[in-house]
């Protein structure tokens, strides 16, 4: 596999060789935040493209058609639009805090998106806790939404606002207990460490039952907390009209929206980096030559093709499942999928003390 | 028909008497004004075990300060009717536990539909600024010398401390320009207060300055999704009046269309039920086949929302040569699709949980409330006019009534799917057996009906729709009233929503299945 470690370790050597450390320093943190930001960017339009083609499809309809060859600039065509659109300012609004909140969205999201591994050195942060980090950054996000909410002086998005806070809160537990269930499995919680202990076998595979129980409530879970159907009460158009950005506009509103693509992302990213093993292609003890072609895909392929996969299933859902209700959506959490992630994770230490996994 | 006039001193007890004697359905209340003689209403009342129908009108003759005891306490439904009256004509009705007008402001001037009202524009103005809410009002009470006064009591609609929230004039639920105030704790409702109006037309004022081909065309205009059904029933009236024999042909042609427009109707209502849960995919679906229906509509009549297609005497123009052949096209390809909208929909568990045991209407309240159509079907009351009052051909052709017993959100959706499967194999019946003739009969160029009072009912797509004519033998009507299938279904909406969340409100709404134009007319 090739290891982009080298190309960033050339670029760091060079930089250093030009320029004082100090500087290289600087120089390095705004290309990785440029890198991050644009890739950011980049994948928000393609998943919001793929978004309205899969629900067309879902839908009997073709979706965009018009704007360019297969309706493929309609999204640059509507960026460009809420790019020029007035940021409306509401009366007796809570003004510092209004105009915080779609900026902390977007920050928790950029800030987990930055810990995903696209391929084998291709990682803007990873250290010995990145698996928690990750679970802290992702969490702050829920605070933009309540601050978005309370700030707006909208009860529609008062009433979206706590709802998701209720819901957010909640099903983090479940997701907390599904990566812990892992880390157990693999002892480790360095995503690059993760990443590469599953290049013999994928940790579902590893898992086996409890590792496959984790990841169904994973994507559950990841589903709720990403806000998108069957659980996007906190925005449920047909009751709250759009919840807690009801009030915002332009470029605020685009970070919402932007936030919420890059979450579904973000949360597809992590199951296959937890479950799916990440860049590791797909090996199969004993077949050598089929290993040896597996190999010559690029770790960057494997990985958007395994997350692309799961935002698929987790689309399918979007389109096809009505709305829950709120004490539906909390109830879930906490009479079902709480308790069985915790008998989960007992069963994952027990296999992985009693050496049952593979 | 001939109501029995009734002494206003004796009024409450005869009423009473009629409730006890198992008259238990109050289909409608028409204010009248009859100028010289007083102000005053009809009550349109049913006996649903027997099929009795009856009706009583009572008088009042002062003008100044007419007042009429109440019957919303022997009939739920009245609470919302005598509003309507008192909001139109400005009768009082003693025991009224909230008078306020239903559909005009409350800064309104004159009751519009008095003959003596002056319609001058400068005395009702375009209002710019916002009514004041009447979150504290006086009822108006019965004095121990029989006068009506108003209390010094003042009663809280809702309560101050609540959460107060609206839902609508514009709300993607609410289909239309509803407003329900709600007052919320938490996420569950305490309190709800409709307000109407806000697309109010005037179509019964209008109607009495035109003349009744003109009327027709209003018609469609209430409860759009029940266009022919609607128009259907004013001309079965003004048929009935004049003693016009219309032909089979037409008939027939009236029943198919009537059935296409149910199934039009219902299949919005599952798109819509659906959408409002959050299922869209749902939602394009029931378009997609409701699409076909339209493009039917369209060849026949030229419209395909509005179709103006009967007239007096039969209908607008002749059916196309291919008619037959497309609707049973279309008859073949629906009932293929149902079995998908049970698939990715109604068997769906999370559906079903939302539904479920969700808002709860009971069979007494049901026709306390008068919620005909699908919603008192599916609380068990055998209500289908086609079946009680059979008009058209609906006495030649075999269907079931679709009943079901638990009245709740769940039991409403299937009323409506199954009676698409119904309205379905009427069509089938009928379409080969279309015989020729002509499509309408030669009518007087100008229509006038003999003096009298008319009445006729049909079966609208979610409910009773009715159609009552006061003539003096003029071009056009002295009262013309339009009993409107929402408002009784609006008038339960308190009575439904006990204990029930924000997320039930809308799944109430959406399989209540009002249509705003046919409750503001």
């Amino acid at each position: 596999m090739f290891d982009f470690s080298t190309i960033t370790t050339a670029i760091d050597q060079f930089l250093h060789s030009v320029l004082p450390s100090q500087a290289a320093l600087l120089v390095e943190c705004i290309l990785v935040a440029l890198c991050a930001v644009l890739a950011y960017v980049m994948l928000a339009i393609v998943m919001i493209f793929m978004e309205r083609k899969v629900c067309a499809a879902f839908q009997c309809r073709l979706g965009p058609m018009r704007v360019g060859p297969w309706g493929l600039l309609q999204v640059f065509a509507d960026v460009f639009k809420m790019l020029i659109k007035e940021i409306i300012s509401i009366k007796n609004s809570d003004k510092v805090l209004y105009n915080l909140a779609p900026y902390l969205v977007v920050m928790s999201s950029v800030l987990t998106f930055s810990c995903l591994p696209f391929a084998k050195g291709l990682q803007v942060l990873d250290f010995n806790i990145g698996v928690f980090f990750i679970m802290a950054a992702s969490s702050f996000g829920v605070l933009g939404i309540l601050l978005a909410g309370w700030s707006s002086n909208n009860k529609y998005s008062m009433i979206g606002a706590v709802r998701s806070g209720a819901q957010m809160i909640s099903y983090e537990l479940s997701i907390g207990l599904c990566i812990l269930s892992i880390v157990a499995l693999s002892g480790t919680m360095q995503i690059s460490e993760l990443v590469a202990a599953q290049a013999d076998g994928w940790f579902i595979f590893r898992g086996h039952i409890p590792a496959f129980v984790a990841f169904i409530i994973y994507l559950i879970a990841g589903n709720a907390e990403t806000n998108r159907a069957p659980f996007d009460l906190p925005e449920a158009e047909s009751e709250l009209t759009a919840g807690f950005h009801t009030e915002y506009s332009g470029m605020h509103f685009g970070f919402f929206y932007v936030a919420e693509f890059m979450n579904l992302f973000i949360v597809a990213g992590i199951a296959s980096t937890l479950f799916l093993g990440g860049w590791t292609p797909l090996h199969i003890s004993g077949f050598d030559s089929f290993n040896t072609i597996m190999d010559y895909i690029p770790g960057v392929v494997w990985f958007l093709g395994k997350t692309f996969f799961v935002i698929w299933l987790l689309m399918w859902v979007r389109w096809t499942f009505p709305r829950l209700r709120i004490d539906q959506v909390v109830s879930l959490e906490w009479k079902y999928l709480v308790p069985i992630g915790l008998l989960n994770l007992l069963i994952m230490t027990l296999c992985v003390v009693m050496g049952w996994t593979f | 028909m001939n109501p029995e006039f009734i002494d206003i001193n004796d009024f409450r007890a005869r009423m009473e008497t009629l409730r006890r004697t198992g008259m238990n359905f109050l289909r409608d209340i028409i204010g009248m004004d009859w100028g010289e003689e007083g102000l005053g209403a009809i009550y349109s009342l049913e006996n649903t075990s027997t099929g009795q129908v009856l009706q009583t009108a009572v008088r009042c003759c002062d003008r100044e300060k007419p007042s009429i005891p109440t019957v919303c306490d022997l009939w739920s439904v009245a609470e919302l009717y005598e509003r309507e009256v008192y909001d139109f004509f400005g009768i009082h009705f003693a025991g009224h536990p909230d008078m306020r007008r239903l559909y005009l402001r409350n800064d309104w001037v004159g009751h519009p539909l008095r003959k003596d009202y002056n319609e001058d524009e400068a005395i009702n103005p375009i209002r710019m600024e916002n009514e004041i809410p009447e979150d504290v009002q006086r009822p108006y009470e019965l004095a121990e010398d029989a006068e009506m006064e108003i209390s010094d009591k003042l009663t809280n609609k809702i309560h101050g401390d609540q959460y107060i929230i609206n839902i609508g004039p514009q709300h993607p639920a609410t289909h239309g320009v509803l407003r329900f105030r709600l007052a919320l704790d938490g996420e569950e409702i305490r309190k709800i207060d409709i307000h109407c109006g806000y697309i109010h037309r005037g179509i019964e004022k209008m109607s009495e300055k035109m003349t009744y081909p003109q009327i027709l065309a209003l018609t469609d205009r209430l409860d759009y999704l029940s266009a022919h059904q609607n128009r259907h029933a004013l001309c079965m009236c003004i048929e009935k009046a004049m003693g016009i024999e219309i032909t089979d042909r037409t008939q027939y042609i009236r029943t198919i269309m009537d059935e296409l427009q149910r199934i039009d109707s219902h299949l919005l209502f599952l798109s819509c039920a659906a959408m409002d849960l959050g299922a869209i995919t749902t939602f394009i679906y029931g378009f997609r086949d409701r699409e076909k229906i339209l493009d039917i509509f369209e060849e026949v009549t030229g419209g395909r929302l509005i179709q103006n297609y009967n007239t007096i005497g039969g209908v607008q123009y002749d059916i196309t040569p291919d008619f037959a052949k497309k609707v049973k096209e279309f008859c073949q390809y629906q009932k293929g699709k149902l079995q998908e909208y049970n698939d990715v929909f109604t068997n769906n568990i999370i559906t079903r949980k939302r539904m479920i045991g969700v808002g709860i209407l009971s069979y007494d309240d049901a026709i306390s409330y008068g919620c005909t159509g699908g919603t008192g079907r599916a609380s068990g009351w055998a209500c289908d006019v086609r079946k009680r009052h059979p008009y058209a051909l609906y006495d030649k052709v075999d269907f079931k009534e679709i009943i079901y017993k638990n009245g709740d959100c769940y039991d409403r959706f299937l009323v409506r799917l199954d009676e698409i499967v119904e309205s379905i194999h009427i069509i089938e019946q009928l379409i080969d057996n279309i015989p020729e003739g002509d499509y309408k009969v030669k009518t007087k160029p100008i229509i006038r009906i003999p003096e009298g009072r008319y009445s006729a009912s049909v079966e609208g797509s979610r409910g009773e729709f009715g159609v009552f004519i006061e003539s003096k033998g003029d071009k056009s009507p002295y009262r013309i009233k339009f009993r409107p299938m929402g408002l009784p279904l609006v008038a339960a909406m308190h009575k439904i929503l006990k204990g029930a969340k924000i997320a039930d409100l809308i799944a109430i709404g959406a399989t209540l299945d009002y249509v705003i134009p046919d409750i503001d007319r």
